[in-house]
């Protein structure tokens, strides 16, 4: 009774915004088809781009001949790499990891030599976008084939094929972290000298595709000398200072749109060739142009993540205390180095101790060139590679000592107490508590339980085994604190950008620099300013994705933007409530210390009944007609959040797998998490980025990879063989979480969208190894096809390559489009 | 050129397109109706979904002269006026969607699918939609949503689907009443 009055006797305060399960304002238009993807952009006079791609991986171009295409019918110009030379400059590669990285330069189109299948060597501009396609294959280019280089441990031997021969060697750079040299750690050989016990193994990460769901897409609309440009990137702002220095398009001329963006996981925080080259038809042409890929072009030709050969060594005693941690790696390239593609392992170099207090530590990577389409950033970008290392060997220790593989965690990881730790490779982990994360996601799971069933599976020899897998991680978020980067040879900040608008009505404009495509930013943005400035929710517009009206912002990726942007939003909001008080004082006849805030009111202490809301002083500002002497007559204010540390979220991640040893067959019986995200603004969104994670990271371990033939032609170019699970394909996730705010930024925020993705994979593939252990299985290369499972588990090994090594087989079928595309039957829509 | 006429979201279009187009590009790019996407080549991955004579097809495998005749809903015509379908309702309840991209035509899938079966299990559900790909969602509350939407077409009163402040998560996972817990 007595809670039912007090809320009864404090009705005008309103809920708290933050904590609480809004439903999404961007639902509204998504449910009902009223978006406004870049593809759906029509302009007058607006003419359709077509690329003419190479089928082949690696040749020099011998004759383009693209007359026949220039006469077809509705096809205005058509452009090729000779034509597009002097103007295209290079795309940008904006992270040099170390000082003497090797970068080739990266072409819009290719003059005259091709490094990839699929990559632009012509342009069909036409009036519709079918005449531009038919065009396509009209287009006569002779190749004179060069080596093909795909395989990273041969492509470092002396004397390897070269993907670039005016380089000396494929090693783009070497990128050593050595906590020993860097003062944060002892010296890793002597760690290792002295050691009971040495563990290594070589983990492959297979060559993963984003496969955002909306494919890219580009219109570049040129008036006078100025240019607008939609498209469906996740960075906007970056794409605007990237286009402008490729082109030199004045950066004040350009405009970068990024209207509703169907996905991106990182796959469109890029400056694509093609954005470069409808910026350069637009100019050439003075017409709109749009280019929007096919899903085809989107798998073979847009960027690709992971592909790494990890070789990790851990070295401890007998009782299981960790002593070191070795790591090397080998890490895909591509072809070319695309916007932060050797950064990328590089990043995850500081995540390879994870949450144990490893004494010594040294990372080393070789970044290597190789006849494919460039990696790049995708889901975690760095983190599910060493997450996946550490976690995977971890288990593999605790086999060796004959330990249970969480009690060998327990002795090692950081406990409660310690935080904040600095750990053997520099970071400061903010806060957490591995160990009631882990309680939670046991109970979670019915961890006992099906301990006692996987005992009586094996007892009774089932053939159906049943295994569970534990990923206790964390991750480096909230990308980034600006000096960091800096140090990191980053060649931009990670601070962002926020302002508010307070209208004349009393509505408010928030306008972010992070740029959202699919995460819920303007409702979460909304709950922010709701409750910073005890407005309605409703009454909240947020503005994003346009740098004509978000002049300032470094976009979405990294888990960054509500610990970065959100947290701009509240330090310009804290700025609105301060200048809106000395307003209020004016208008109150009081003094500004004597007022108080509250629930969007200010009101003279202890005189009950007085008080201006912030919304009745946005119209009397407007107005203007009496605002105090010395000071402007506005109450809008921006900010610029630049966070000094990252944000560390981590969790506990359980799978149990159900492995039929006859058939390979591999079945998620039950995945429970418990992620700390630190301060949860929305929980439905935060669940529902768990979600979307876990489907990617699980889609790891069970079923995608790119694969190319011993060519270099994808083989997985569509949805029929680069297999992104459908809802049949994933099992029920029971999530949970704790909640320890983050130190570093005024909300308490770690980030979310990443941790899924990150933390599930080493935790599936864990689970199926603790089903077939005792079959003599210690490894089984991702994805678990049942083909792979079936092979570890009757023929040892870790299930061998999807194609059989060297060849052009493709599950030991082959097909017209695996043959080889150097014949006519090329369905790649180039040289036919 | 062939001429035909379709009946679109209630309104008679009466067009000559070649034969070659997809209804997909029809809708979109002669009719305007870009509520409807494209999201592969391969008719793997259910975007394109739309309503033809009242049953589900991927717009991209049908040619627009096949749909001559025929009655056409797209994403675009399934609310009544301003009331939203109730499908249409429970992705928004159940946040069964993140960047929207695939939400048309999952939409159009699950319409489909609740007209065949009534009260999917969790299974039915998503052996159901297992034509339409999402990225983003990892599917659980797409599941939620079309079970709730199953439960509000049936006329049951489902505890699940109204009250205003309280996450889905309450309803099976742990995660919203601890942190509710710790706020």
């Amino acid at each position: 009774m007595t809670a039912v009055e007090d809320r009864a006797g404090t009705a005008a305060a309103p809920e708290k915004e933050i904590g609480r399960a809004r439903r999404r304002k961007e639902d509204a238009r998504l449910i009902t088809g009223r978006t406004t993807w870049t593809d759906n952009m029509v302009l007058p006079g607006m003419l359709h781009l077509a690329v003419v791609r190479s089928p082949v991986a690696h040749a020099r171009i011998t004759s383009v001949d693209v007359s026949a295409a220039r006469e077809a019918p509705g096809v205005v110009a058509v452009f090729t790499g000779k034509d597009l030379a002097e103007e295209q400059g290079s795309l940008p590669c904006a992270w040099p990891v170390t000082p003497d990285m090797v970068n080739p330069g990266h072409p819009s189109i290719a003059v005259d030599q091709v490094n990839h299948v699929g990559e632009a060597v012509a342009v069909i501009v036409a009036r519709s976008k079918a005449a531009a396609q038919d065009a396509v294959e009209l287009a006569d280019i002779d190749y004179e084939p060069l080596p093909v280089v795909l395989d990273m441990e041969q492509a470092v031997q002396d004397g390897a094929d070269l993907v670039h021969d005016h380089l000396e060697s494929n090693t783009s750079y070497h990128f050593v972290f050595d906590a020993g040299e860097m003062g944060t750690g002892g010296d890793t050989e002597q760690a290792f000298s002295g050691a009971d016990v040495v563990v290594s193994r070589r983990f492959v990460q297979q060559r993963l595709i984003p496969a955002f769901m909306e494919p890219r897409s580009v219109v570049v609309q040129p008036q006078g000398d100025n240019y607008t440009m939609w498209s469906a990137t996740q960075i906007p702002h970056i794409l605007r200072v990237m286009a402008a220095m490729v082109t030199g398009i004045p950066e004040h001329k350009l405009r970068v749109i990024a209207p509703d963006v169907g996905g991106g996981f990182g796959g469109k925080l890029q400056v694509n060739p093609e954005e470069i080259l409808c910026l350069l038809i637009a100019r050439r042409l003075g017409k709109p142009v749009k280019w929007t890929e096919t899903r085809s072009e989107s798998l073979m030709t847009a960027h690709h993540g992971r592909d790494q050969v990890q070789f990790v060594d851990v070295a401890a005693d007998r009782e299981g205390n960790i002593k070191g941690l070795r790591v090397r790696l080998l890490a895909d390239m591509g072809a070319y180095l695309r916007l932060i593609t050797p950064g990328v392992p590089a990043l995850g170099a500081f995540m390879y101790p994870g949450i144990y207090k490893f004494p010594a530590y040294r990372f080393e990577c070789d970044g290597v060139f190789t006849n494919k389409v460039p990696t790049d950033a995708y889901r975690g970008a760095g983190r599910p590679e060493a997450t996946f290392a550490i976690e995977r060997i971890m288990d593999e220790l605790a086999v060796e000592l004959g330990m249970d593989p969480l009690e060998l965690r327990r002795k090692n990881w950081i406990d409660a107490a310690e935080f904040p730790f600095t750990t053997v490779a520099g970071l400061a982990y903010d806060s957490g508590d591995y160990e009631s994360a882990t309680q939670q996601a046991l109970e979670l799971l019915g961890y006992d339980e099906l301990r006692e069933e996987q005992r009586r599976r094996r007892e009774s020899g089932d053939p159906v085994q049943l295994g569970i897998g534990i990923s206790t991680f964390t991750e480096m978020c909230g990308l980034a604190p600006s000096r960091v980067l800096g140090s990191l040879a980053f060649g931009a900040g990670g601070w962002e950008h926020a302002s508010i608008r307070m209208l004349p009505t009393g509505k408010v404009e928030v306008v972010t620099g992070s740029t959202p495509h699919g995460q819920g930013h303007e409702t979460a943005w909304s709950q922010l300013v709701a409750d910073s400035l005890g407005v309605p929710f409703e009454d909240v517009e947020v503005l994003h994705g346009d740098t004509a009206i978000s002049s300032r912002g470094l976009d979405t990726y990294g888990s960054r933007s509500l610990v970065v942007g959100g947290s701009a939003v509240v330090k310009a909001a804290d700025k609105v409530i301060a200048k809106a008080r000395k307003i209020a004082a004016h208008l109150l006849e009081a003094s500004e210390d004597d007022l108080e805030f509250e629930g969007g009111k200010f009101s003279v202490r202890g005189t009950p009944g007085t008080g201006l809301g912030i919304q009745e002083i946005a119209l009397a500002i407007f107005a203007a007609h009496d605002y105090p002497e010395g000071i402007e007559p506005s109450i809008d204010a921006e900010a610029t959040f630049d966070p000094e540390n990252f944000s560390f979220p981590h969790g506990t991640h359980l799978c149990a797998m159900e492995v039929d040893t006859d058939t390979g067959f591999v079945k998620i019986r039950k995945y429970a998490c418990v992620d700390d995200v630190g301060t949860i603004v929305n929980p439905l969104i935060v669940e529902g980025q768990v979600h979307g994670g876990l489907a990617q990271g699980i889609a790891q371990a069970l079923y995608e990879e790119a694969v190319y033939d011993a060519d270099g032609n994808l083989t997985t170019g569509t949805f029929v063989d680069y297999l992104v699970p459908s809802a049949a394909d994933l099992p029920h996730f029971d999530t949970g979480n704790t909640v320890h705010a983050a130190p570093g930024n005024p909300i308490g925020a770690k980030g979310v969208g990443e941790a899924g993705c990150i933390a599930s994979t080493p935790a599936v593939v864990n689970a199926a190894l603790d089903a077939v252990r005792h079959l003599g299985v210690t490894d089984i290369r991702m994805p678990l096809t049942p083909e792979r499972v079936w092979r570890a588990i009757h023929q040892g090994g870790d299930g061998g390559d999807r194609a059989t090594a060297g060849s052009n087989a493709y599950g030991g079928a082959q097909t017209e489009t695996t043959a080889g595309v150097a014949t006519d039957a090329s369905s790649l829509g180039g040289d036919r | 050129m062939t001429p035909i006429t379709v009946r679109v979201d209630g309104a008679t279009c009466a067009d000559d397109v070649e034969p070659r187009t997809l209804l997909v590009h029809y809708l979109r790019e002669q009719l305007g109706k870009v509520g409807t996407v494209v999201g592969c080549d391969t008719s793997n991955c259910g975007a394109c979904t739309v309503h033809l004579d009242g049953e589900a097809v991927k717009s991209c495998t049908v040619l627009a002269v096949q749909a001559d005749g025929s009655e056409v809903t797209t994403i675009e015509g399934v609310a009544s006026g301003a009331e939203l379908h109730p499908v249409q309702k429970a992705f928004h309840e159940m946040h069964g969607l993140q960047c929207g991209y695939c939400t048309p035509g999952m939409i159009m899938a699950s319409i489909d699918l609740l007209q065949d079966n009534p009260d999917p299990s969790d299974d039915e559900v998503r052996e159901g939609i297992e034509g339409n790909l999402c990225r983003c969602t990892g599917y659980q509350n797409i599941v939620r949503a079309v079970r709730c939407a199953a439960a509000e077409m049936r006329g049951v009163s489902n505890g699940h689907v109204s009250p205003d402040h309280v996450s889905p998560a309450v309803v099976d996972t742990a995660a919203a009443p601890h942190v509710a817990a710790q706020q």
